[in-house]
């Protein structure tokens, strides 16, 4: 059975290009379009793997991360931030919410999705 | 009864004690770790003003007239209401310029006049041989009433106690007041036991009156009680009693103010409260506690005096002793014993600082300027310390021996509170010289003079002289006026009779004295080196750091260093000299003397020998020009032109700590600017990168997909170039760099082709536009090129928020006083309240996460922006669910010149 992905961000464009990348790869896909869907899908569904973008409405990804592994019943949900912040304190800021890894926009695709494989292996 | 040996092993046992603590207080202080900079300390010291008069005495006057104890205590609590003011002016003006008496203090203000502090020194005397007096009068009397001996009569003078008492308090003065010669380095070890002994006296005190009053009574209730009872004590307590009549009210405010101006004229008062201050801060928790001291050391006054006068059945000379022979008639021996050590603290405290306040001013203002009189003694060399500390020893001895004779010769003829109302009357007269000269400017040496002289004249004549004739020394016809002049009666000066002695003396006494200080002071011309030192007294807070130093002239460092080395010793001469090379910043041996060094070296000295005889020294190694007063005018007008030098310094490094604030927050903010735009650069690349790579590595993508994809490429390339021209356009109109090309613009017709510009926006969304614009409108003054881009930028705002299909937007133009007004109403979402204050920030976007309309968050910004620069304001109205309204106004006549 194919791994389910959850993409949360709240630009529709690079939602599009996110979900083809991961539909080709074989990923089941699911779409949150900001943080409080976000945690909610986080919960309803169980994906394998979250990729978060950091600056979104409501709820943000740093928030959603901190929520996510504050819930043990979540343990074990991969987190990847994606941010168009790459600082080196929103880099830090996002490790210390305990995300697995850390990607700044704009990313390769090809090394986004070399990155995923690694995650769910 | 009590063995004789018994209660004096215990008093050297007490004085021991006392030595000890003193000795402790000196090592501390050794140490750094002073005992006495605290203010309770501070303020326990200020109760050496409760004297052996206090502890015996208090008692022994309620007993015969009831509540006339009081006002000696009232007056210092009054006074201390002031004393931040007052005090604290003091203390600053005596650590600022050295002074260490109270005649010092009056003869510096008055240009250094070596008369003054010689005639203030001879006052105070004479004022207060009596008030030692009373002190070994009472610890004398003490004795014999536990005792019950005989005291000195009968006895060969060589083996009274009253005498090894004064001796032994004049050793304890030596000791511990003349171990340095700089009086302005604080005796630490004397405060420390004076301090001591005030909470021994209180707490002696204290348990007498518990004693009394809930031991031999029960309680006040019951001691008032039984008073009533008896018609003698009632008639005394109330208020129609013998203390109330006549002209009463007259003496209850002449002790009340008297004994307001002692407790700051008293030399032991001057000593504990100015010279001995460590820091001006404890004087505001002093100035309360020290009332606090007073009204509890009094709380037991009147039990104690009715409960001696119901149990010895009498109201006499024997009241003075009744906190003594009370506990002694009940068998409390160990009390009697404590009550009686804590009368020897009255009087030893008071002995002590006083004698060694005295024995500075014996020294420094008739000593010294005798001895540099003679010129053998100004040219002999050497250093001057160890025989200017032997002289302030004699003084002690001396004064202490004076007061014994006194006490022999005066004392047994007076009651004791008698005794202490002429000492203070006496200083009483410091109290225009020295309170004026604080406050008034104008206020001249020979006013001081003349006050002083007369107001002391007056009071020997209307109070010392009539008490010697009422013991016998004078002939009594003296009381009736001098060669039976009527009208020169000392008692019943002109005609003046009904006061009792006391009131009529200080009336008298300070009227002359008033008037003649301030006739005398507005009549004469200030010499220019009053007026210098007037400045400098009065404005002592005003000036800070930056002090004028009056002093003009040739001086020789060597000169200076060695009459330093005469008076401070040569190791504090070293430092001196070695401080004022490092605070100029010059080698020590290339210093120059000048004016501020020359000030430097006079203050320190006027710290070992008085500011006046220090004036003197100063000028037998110096060329002095005489300064005139237009000298001293010039030189506090320097001053102050470095005052307003510092302050302008000041102002600027504040305006320039300010600037440099803003400008840390402007980088703040720069840097915040920078990450939005950083970030909204960032988005669309991040679609157009993915969605290029997605199709290069995707061979085999569907044509519809890559069509969607090329179509969203394209958007987002759009709103990359959009939002980097809209970055510039906001940079160059923020910093001012935006050519604006203004000409006469017609409002309605620019509109007019915004709504062309926009209507295809509106027609894809379905979206009705209802215009209400009026035939004509007068012209403006605006760039029309920025006008259509806020009034494009408004519309396809609204053509964004409208929903799907059926939009309505309405756009009017109004004439409103002086005002041309456009509304774009919506019937949008509008904007939720909490948003509002944010619509204009920059990068603020609003619509829903995921179908928020496409925009670069700028245009509302610079649509600000434009209006601001065009004179106008712009708003938004909105309630949420009702739609948006953003408005601008621009004022008819068009911008000024811009």
């Amino acid at each position: 059975m194919a791994d389910r992905v959850l993409i949360a961000d709240d630009e529709p464009n690079i939602v599009v290009s996110l979900s083809f990348m991961l539909k080709r790869e074989g990923y089941e896909v699911l779409v949150a379009p900001d943080g409080t869907q976000a945690l909610a899908a986080i919960r309803a569904e169980r994906p394998r793997l979250v990729l978060l973008d950091a600056a979104m409405p409501g709820l943000s990804g740093f928030e959603v991360c901190e929520a996510v592994r504050a819930d043990p019943g979540l343990s074990g949900i991969r987190i990847l931030m994606l941010t168009a912040k790459g600082r080196d304190t929103d880099i830090a800021r996002g490790m210390g919410a305990g995300a697995d890894a850390y990607v700044t926009k704009p990313f390769s695709t090809r090394d986004l999705i070399a990155r995923i494989r690694e995650m769910l292996a | 009864m009590i063995q004789p040996g018994l209660v004096l092993g215990v008093s050297f046992g007490y004085l021991l004690l006392l030595v000890a603590v003193a000795a402790h207080g000196d090592r501390r202080a050794g140490q750094g770790r002073s005992l006495i900079d605290n203010s309770f300390v501070y303020a326990l010291s200020w109760g050496v003003y409760c004297s052996a008069w206090t502890y015996f005495g208090s008692v022994g006057r309620a007993a015969s007239g009831g509540v006339w104890f009081l006002p000696i205590y009232l007056g210092p609590m009054l006074a201390m209401l002031l004393a931040w003011l007052v005090l604290r002016k003091m203390v600053r003006i005596a650590r600022s310029y050295r002074i260490t008496s109270i005649a010092d203090f009056i003869a510096s203000r008055y240009g250094k006049s070596p008369l003054l502090a010689a005639l203030v020194t001879l006052i105070t005397v004479v004022g207060i041989l009596p008030y030692i007096a009373l002190q070994l009068k009472a610890v004398s009397a003490g004795y014999e009433a536990l005792t019950g001996g005989p005291g000195q009569d009968g006895a060969a003078w060589w083996r009274d106690g009253t005498l090894y008492m004064a001796l032994s308090l004049a050793g304890f003065a030596v000791v511990f007041g003349t171990r340095h010669l700089d009086l302005s380095e604080r005796h630490e070890g004397m405060v420390a036991a004076i301090a001591f002994e005030s909470a021994v006296k209180l707490a002696a005190f204290l348990a007498v009156g518990v004693f009394v009053t809930y031991g031999l009574f029960g309680g006040m209730g019951d001691i008032w009680a039984r008073a009533q009872a008896q018609p003698q004590i009632a008639d005394l307590l109330s208020l129609d009693g013998q203390g109330f009549q006549g002209f009463h009210g007259a003496q209850w405010f002449t002790l009340t103010l008297l004994s307001m101006l002692s407790v700051l004229m008293l030399p032991r008062q001057f000593q504990m409260m100015v010279v001995e201050c460590v820091n001006e801060r404890h004087i505001l928790r002093a100035s309360w506690l020290f009332p606090a001291y007073l009204l509890l050391i009094n709380i037991f006054v009147l039990p104690i005096a009715i409960g001696g006068m119901l149990i010895f059945g009498d109201g006499g000379a024997g009241a003075e002793s009744y906190v003594l022979t009370l506990p002694l008639s009940q068998g409390a021996v160990w009390l009697a014993l404590l009550a009686y050590i804590g009368g020897l603290s009255a009087a030893t405290g008071m002995i002590i600082v006083e004698t060694v306040a005295v024995s500075t001013m014996v020294c420094n203002d008739l000593v010294m300027p005798a001895l540099l009189g003679s010129g053998r003694f100004a040219r002999k060399g050497g250093d001057l310390t160890r025989l200017l500390l032997n002289i302030r020893r004699a003084a002690i001895l001396l004064v202490l021996l004076l007061g014994y004779l006194y006490f022999h010769v005066a004392g047994e003829a007076y009651a004791l509170v008698s005794i202490g109302l002429i000492s203070f009357a006496a200083v009483a007269q410091f109290a225009p010289a020295l309170l004026g000269g604080m406050y008034w400017r104008g206020a001249t040496r020979a006013g001081a003079l003349g006050g002083l002289l007369g107001g002391s004249l007056v009071w020997a004549y209307t109070l010392m002289l009539p008490s010697l004739a009422r013991s016998g020394w004078i002939g009594a016809g003296f009381l009736d006026g001098p060669m039976g002049l009527g009208f020169l009666a000392p008692q019943r000066l002109f005609g003046m009779a009904g006061f009792d002695e006391l009131t009529h003396s200080l009336f008298w006494s300070l009227l002359v004295n008033v008037a003649l200080y301030v006739g005398l002071s507005l009549r004469g011309r200030a010499s220019a080196r009053e007026a210098s030192q007037a400045l400098l007294f009065v404005e002592v807070f005003e000036r800070g750091q930056a002090q004028p130093v009056f002093w003009r002239g040739r001086a020789r460092p060597e000169d200076l260093r060695r009459l330093a080395g005469r008076f401070l010793g040569a190791a504090r001469a070293e430092a001196l000299f070695r401080d004022h090379a490092r605070e100029t910043g010059t080698a020590l041996d290339n210093l120059t003397a000048d004016a501020r060094l020359v000030d430097r070296v006079e203050r320190q000295i006027a710290g070992a020998i008085g500011t006046a005889s220090a004036r003197v020294m100063v000028e037998s190694v110096a060329q002095e020009e005489p300064l005139s007063l237009g000298d001293v005018l010039e030189i506090i007008d320097e001053a102050s032109q470095v005052r307003i030098y510092a302050r302008e310094l000041e102002e600027a490094t504040v305006e320039l700590r300010a600037a440099n604030e803003k400008l840390k927050s402007l980088d703040q903010l720069k840097d915040d600017f920078m990450s939005s735009v950083t970030h909204e650069l960032r988005t669309p690349l991040t679609s157009i990168r993915a969605l290029t790579e997605l199709m290069l590595d995707t061979p085999d993508i569907q044509p519809h997909e890559r069509k969607e994809f090329l179509a969203i490429i394209l958007s987002e390339s759009e709103r990359l170039s959009r939002l980097v021209n809209q970055v510039l356009d906001l940079a160059k109109i923020e910093s001012g760099m935006a050519e604006w090309h203004n000409t006469d613009v017609d409002l309605k017709a620019l509109i007019v082709a915004a709504l062309r510009a926009t209507a295809e926006l509106f027609r894809e969304r379905g979206a009705e536009v209802v215009l209400d614009l009026p035939d004509q409108v007068p012209l403006l003054l605006a760039d029309p090129d920025r006008l259509t881009q806020v009034l494009v930028n408004l519309l396809s705002n609204a053509a964004k928020f409208v929903p799907e299909g059926r939009g309505r937007v309405q756009v009017a133009l109004r004439e409103q006083g002086s005002e041309l007004v456009v509304t774009v109403c919506d019937n949008g979402p509008g904007v939720a309240p909490q948003d509002q204050a944010g619509v204009f920030d920059k990068f603020r976007q609003g619509g829903e996460a995921g179908n928020r309309p496409q925009g670069t968050g700028l245009g509302l910004p610079i649509s600000r922006q434009i209006i601001a620069n065009l004179g106008g304001r712009i708003w938004l109205d909105s309630q949420p669910g009702r739609g948006a309204c953003f408005g601008f106004a621009l004022p008819k006549g068009g911008a000024d010149g811009r």
